[in-house]
């Protein structure tokens, strides 16, 4: 619904423009279809990897981290998906996940090694759900899209705005040439105008709309695949505490992490400029669920918003479905803390062609993808090893 | 004439719902023996780590033969009944999971082995497959419950009665033990 909102103040701005400057609306409509169309091919085809780049993720194998290959595969099997998604972890502190990939056979989760020192295994599955479920749901493409889209009309309304600007006061020579057409030509000018200012901020709205929309249904999705809210909820908690922000991350790209990578402390419970519903409601609607079904979590976020319900009806089915029973901490031998750290640090040494060697000593020495010398002493104990 | 167009007409429409409505239920279907077809996979791949798993406990816990030989036991009887109905599979995974719960409760006692690297690994492996076990049995029922909708429900029951669709039967779990795979608490 809101999709074609935006797409119809697309085509509003391309008939406005058109009309104004070409007397002809269809010229108008074709040029903003076009500049959306060229968009959404690059988007569509390049939109990805230029995510990936941008964001310096580096691609991990399954022995990399048999942790996380191993909960992405659980989710991807929980899920139904056809295709096992390429994994990549991005070297920063701040805590947050995303997914991208135009389609669910060519998809990608990365996480922050941050997060992944932070989850516990519970925890780690909820996130990876929530970002399977983006995948799943196409949300990827469909914000990628919805971005494009208000980029089209961000760009449009500006040029559109200048050049009327510019028009109307060297007195264009069509208003002249139209003669007695003269206040009809003014009053499109200020509706235009009008039009061009508005447009951008309803498009943005529209588009955190949806953003937010999207969000809610793929914590849904999470709680009905690992049928365990509270391992999503408990991460959720835990990104909640941190306010560091992601370095690598930009507003277009936004929609796709697990929370909003611009958060700032103490962000306005219901903000109408935010791609993220706040995490304090998330989590509460996924503590209110009495099931782990589409059907209880619609329950749960009616009754925080006395109400209106979040997910199509199409999707909810009338059963419940029970929450599975789990021990969220101190599990099988699951590494803490501080053993998680460690673990990520080798991971992001060995995927920049760091050596690294355990001394007998207890050190652990990082050998540089650039030492040439086939020996290396252990500035600790003193002994040496191979490399 | 034009009550020839509408006859027409109204066939070729029922002639499209018909198709859509076939190709929605092989689509299920399909997906019904897929997700199968995923359980058979997680249950071999839990065959194949049992034997590592006792190569490397074995030097550790010399006073659990029992346990130990339970377990090779209960995953030699389910490999041999792998071919067999769900029913009776399901009975023997469900033995071969507790008894795999039993030997991992009693490593707590041996802090030497909760150490070992190889043991570990071994453990995240074992916790993953019966993890995957379980989701891939969770979305085969959903697949299941999906599928046997569709087969029941007006109109698209119509469609399956007419070109022989089938309701599926669900994986149940039959052991009650086995509903807590081996979660074991180490602390």
């Amino acid at each position: 619904m809101l999709t074609i909102g935006m797409g119809a103040l697309l085509i509003l701005i391309g008939y406005l423009l058109g009309l104004y400057f070409f007397d002809s609306a269809i010229v108008g409509l074709v040029i903003a279809i076009l500049v959306w169309t060229v968009l959404s091919l690059v988007g569509y085809f390049q939109g990805d990897s230029i995510l990936l780049s941008m964001s310096r993720a580096k691609k991990i194998k399954r022995d990399d981290h048999p942790r996380l290959y191993n909960v992405v595969e659980e989710m991807k099997i929980a899920s139904g998906l056809e295709k096992m998604p390429n994994i990549y972890i991005i070297d920063d502190p701040a805590l947050n996940a995303f997914a991208t990939g135009r389609d669910p056979n060519r998809a990608s989760v990365a996480i922050t090694s941050g997060l992944l020192q932070k989850l516990n295994r519970d925890e780690l599955q909820g996130v990876i759900a929530h970002e399977i479920s983006h995948i799943k749901n196409r949300d990827v493409l469909l914000m990628a899209m919805c971005s494009i889209l208000l980029g089209t009309i961000v760009i449009l309304a500006w040029y559109g705005s200048r050049f009327l600007i510019f028009g109307s006061m060297t007195g264009s020579r069509r208003s002249s040439s139209s003669g007695g057409g003269g206040g009809a030509q003014l009053i499109i000018l200020v509706v235009a105008l009008v039009f061009m200012i508005l447009a951008p901020i309803v498009a943005q709205l529209i588009y955190f709309a949806i953003s937010r929309k999207r969000e809610y249904l793929a914590d849904a999705s999470a709680a009905l695949y690992t049928r365990y809210p509270e391992g999503l909820a408990s991460a959720l908690e835990k990104l909640g505490t941190s306010t560091g922000q992601l370095k690598s991350a930009n507003k277009a790209t936004a929609p796709m992490y697990i929370i909003n990578p611009f958060r700032k402390k103490g962000m306005k419970a219901s903000d109408l400029s935010s791609t993220h519903p706040p995490i304090s409601e998330r989590i509460r609607i996924l503590r209110a669920m009495a099931g782990a079904s589409f059907n209880d979590y619609d329950q749960a976020y009616r009754k925080a918003h006395r109400g209106e319900g979040v997910i199509p009806a199409a999707s909810i089915a009338a059963e419940t479905v029970p929450i599975a029973t789990i021990n969220l901490e101190g599990e099988a031998g699951e590494p803490n803390e501080i053993q998680r750290a460690r673990e990520t640090s080798d991971v992001m040494w060995r995927l920049s062609n760091y050596n690294t060697i355990t001394c007998d000593c207890g050190a652990k020495l990082r050998v540089p993808p650039k030492f040439k010398e086939p020996i290396i002493k252990c500035p600790h104990c003193g002994r040496t090893h191979q490399v | 004439m034009v009550a020839v167009y509408i006859i027409i007409g109204v066939v070729v429409v029922l002639l499209i719902i018909f198709l859509v409505l076939y190709n929605g239920l092989v689509r299920l279907r399909n997906q019904v023996k897929n997700s199968w077809a995923q359980i058979d996979v997680q249950l071999k791949r839990r065959y194949d780590l049992i034997p590592n798993l006792m190569e490397t406990v074995k030097g550790y816990m010399k006073h659990e033969r029992e346990t130990l030989e339970a377990v090779t036991k209960a995953r030699n009887l389910a490999q041999q009944v792998s071919s067999a109905g769900a029913g009776e599979r399901a009975k023997a995974e469900g033995e071969l999971s507790s008894a795999l719960s039993r030997l991992l409760a009693v490593v707590e006692r041996y802090p030497d082995l909760k150490a070992n690297q190889n043991f570990l690994a071994l453990q995240e492996e074992l916790t993953s497959t019966e993890n995957k076990i379980s989701f891939s049995r969770q979305f085969y029922n959903d697949s299941v419950l999906r599928y046997n909708n569709q087969t029941q429900m007006v109109p698209s029951n119509i469609v399956a009665g007419m070109t022989g669709f089938k309701a599926s039967e669900f994986f149940e779990v039959t052991v009650a033990a086995e509903r807590e795979a081996p979660k074991v608490s180490f602390t």
